[in-house]
């Protein structure tokens, strides 16, 4: 007799099973499109009721958008003309005419347009050494790394700027788009997290002076807007420093970013720092590893893991701070639509909305594709740890 | 080179010999955290070869004691001498030291991001720069003997915890230690797998492996130790060989502890 058919009786001492019972099929209600459609959509009432009222929201929020970006949307045109209400068109979409004719300025600024491969060759480089960088399987990723931080950004430099007697010189008051906006976050980007890690180390230092001193930069710089930081660059520095040593206003813009975005990474990382059990510092001085060697090989690898989201947080909200440099009269994409949407020759109802619509998309797509990245890295990375 | 080879790397696979007759010495040595006096004036020396236990009620202050020895703490008084090198705050020194002492520790300390091998290889090829495909060697030569060479490529939270220690023993000997120091090793272990830890332990008793264990597997000191340390209150109260220790106590403390422990 087995007690499998639910005799077990409060008298029931005695129990022995000799037989492993063989794993069974599950019942068909918790498999197949519609049990997943019960189980998460319609599970309870108040269940019920949001995917009622979301799916509402959609019905009523994508036809609108797909109306003012596609149907209604003028899509060929020279000038305002294009866009402006008319008896056949009395409801105006997007004006995508003046996208396409104002696309180059967005993209290069005021760049000269002899000079303009310059940029291009800089963008093809950055995204060479994005994917060489990001691409697990690339090969020889470590020189890949020595492109991405000291060829690429010496090269870069030489290529847009010009000068040392090789390329006409084109000053950075000049730049402006989506290659400034580029150019200050990449800069941001790349110097943040490395000295970020030295002052979330130097925060947990125990030698007071170098503790000190990391607390008062992070707290000071974390204390201050970005565009006060920005409004210092620009209005007090030319009052100290002659104007023949002042330096560039793009470079101010770039340092006051990186320095900014480097105190909010130092607190991120010292978060991940202070989530490593002490067993892994003690595991690794027991087995003879130094300092260095210890932060570098098992602390850090460590604590940036889960640190990513918000690493990348940090990224994307500084990425979109960028557009902040247009305080100290730089031209990154934002500001350049800015430009072009009060410019006589394309005034429309819809132009600014159009030319709004642009810049979200740009920075949406820039910022989703770290966000993904990001979560394809942290699901990689914690397979490992997983039994 | 391939002479060279042939004569460095036996050498590698065996401990380091210690090259003083005492192993390690602890002089009225006082440690205390902020106000509390954890360590009351500990003398202690441990000779070559020898293997002790120590064992005492928890919070006296044996753990700390043991980590003293390799500098995990500091200890504020007195003095801690191993293999001839007395424990001060030169970095150098501290870094030397911890070279030669493999430490086990209760949750066994495994980094998780790398794999078994890679925790067994990490410390002999960055600290004492060894080339990786003898390090490998030489991790497999200790992964075997402590029976589990099949699991060299997994990741430590894909072992059992009796695995995971295992481990952690194979990587303090890829270190060639002279001296190896126990914290609990199988405090943390389901009853399971003590005995696979133990037994690894026992192995290297009999090579003749100078040894520090805190531990309350009273059954392993009888079997292997020389010398029973007993602890109560940040002090040494006795200290004796097995036999002695377990068949006649002398402190009112060692007999109520043995009467607790021993059923």
């Amino acid at each position: 007799m087995t007690m499998s058919e639910g005799q077990l009786a409060i008298d029931d001492i005695r129990y022995l099973q000799r037989e492993a019972i063989a794993p069974q099929p599950p019942p068909a209600s918790i498999v197949g499109p519609w049990a997943w459609i019960r189980a998460n959509l319609l599970s309870s009432p108040f269940n019920i009721a949001m995917t009622i009222i979301i799916v509402l929201l959609i019905l009523w929020i994508v036809p609108e958008l797909l109306k003012f970006l596609v149907f209604d949307a003028a899509w060929t045109g020279q000038n305002r003309e294009a866009c402006i209400y008319t008896a056949q068109h009395p409801d105006v979409g997007a004006c995508w005419p003046f996208i396409a004719d104002r696309w180059s300025y967005f993209v290069y600024g005021s760049y000269p347009i002899p000079e303009r491969w310059r940029v291009n060759v800089f963008f093809l480089m950055l995204a060479i050494g994005i994917v060489w960088l990001l691409w697990l399987n690339a090969p020889r990723r470590d020189i890949g790394a020595v492109y991405f931080f000291i060829v690429m950004p010496v090269c870069s430099f030489i290529l847009l700027n010009g000068g040392f007697g090789l390329l006409y010189r084109v000053d950075t008051s000049l730049w402006g788009g989506i290659l400034v906006t580029i150019v200050v976050a990449s800069v941001g980007i790349v110097v943040s997290l490395p000295l970020g890690i030295l002052l979330a180390l130097g925060r947990r230092s125990r030698m007071p002076m170098v503790k000190t001193l990391s607390v008062m930069f992070i707290e000071f710089v974390r204390g201050v807007p970005l565009i006060t930081v920005l409004f210092m660059a620009s209005v007090m520095l030319p009052l100290f420093v002659p104007d023949e040593y002042s330096p560039d206003k793009l470079l101010r813009a770039l340092i006051g970013i990186a320095l900014f975005a480097s105190a909010y990474m130092a607190e991120v990382v010292r978060a991940g720092l202070a989530a490593i059990p002490k067993g892994q510092f003690e595991g690794a001085m027991a087995v003879g590893l130094g300092y260095r060697q210890m932060m570098q090989l098992i602390i850090l690898p460590q604590a940036l893991k889960i640190t990513i989201p918000n690493i990348v947080n940090t990224y994307i909200g500084m990425f979109k701070d960028t557009t902040l440099v247009f305080i100290v009269g730089l031209f990154d994409l934002v500001k350049t639509i800015e430009v072009a949407r009060i410019d006589p020759q394309w005034a429309a109802p819809t132009t600014s909305t159009t030319g709004y619509v642009v810049a979200a998309a740009f920075y949406f797509v820039f910022c989703y594709g770290m966000s993904r990245y990001a979560r394809a890295t942290e699901a990689r990375l914690s397979k490992a740890d997983k039994r | 080179m391939v002479d060279t080879a042939t004569t460095a790397r036996p050498a590698a696979l065996k401990p380091t010999p210690l090259t003083s007759e005492v192993a390690v010495q602890l002089i009225n040595m006082n440690k205390w955290y902020g106000e509390f006096h954890v360590l009351r004036n500990i003398n202690m020396t441990v000779r070559r070869g020898e293997r002790i236990v120590i064992c005492g009620p928890s919070g006296s202050g044996k753990s700390t004691m043991i980590r003293c020895i390799n500098r995990l703490e500091e200890h504020q008084q007195g003095q801690i001498v191993v293999d001839g090198v007395e424990l001060t705050n030169d970095l150098k020194k501290i870094d030397e030291i911890r070279r030669d002492v493999g430490m086990v520790f209760q949750h066994f300390n495994l980094f998780p991001h790398l794999t078994v091998m890679e925790n067994c290889t990490l410390a002999p090829i960055w600290v004492r720069k060894m080339p990786k495909k003898d390090a490998e060697e030489i991790a497999m030569h200790y992964l075997q003997r402590v029976k589990i060479p099949e699991q060299a490529a997994k990741y430590p939270g894909q072992l059992s915890g009796g695995q995971q220690q295992r481990v952690a023993i194979a990587r303090a000997l890829c270190m060639s230690p002279k001296i190896m120091l126990f914290d609990e090793p199988t405090s943390a272990l389901d009853p399971e797998m003590v005995k696979e830890v133990l037994d690894t332990m026992v192995g290297l008793a009999h090579d003749g492996m100078t040894m520090l264990c805190v531990t309350h597997e009273m059954g392993f000191a009888r079997q292997v130790a020389n010398r029973v340390v007993f602890m109560d209150a940040g002090q040494i109260i006795e200290a004796n060989t097995p036999d002695e220790f377990f068949a006649h106590p002398q402190h009112e403390r060692t007999k109520l502890f043995l009467s607790q422990i021993l059923h």
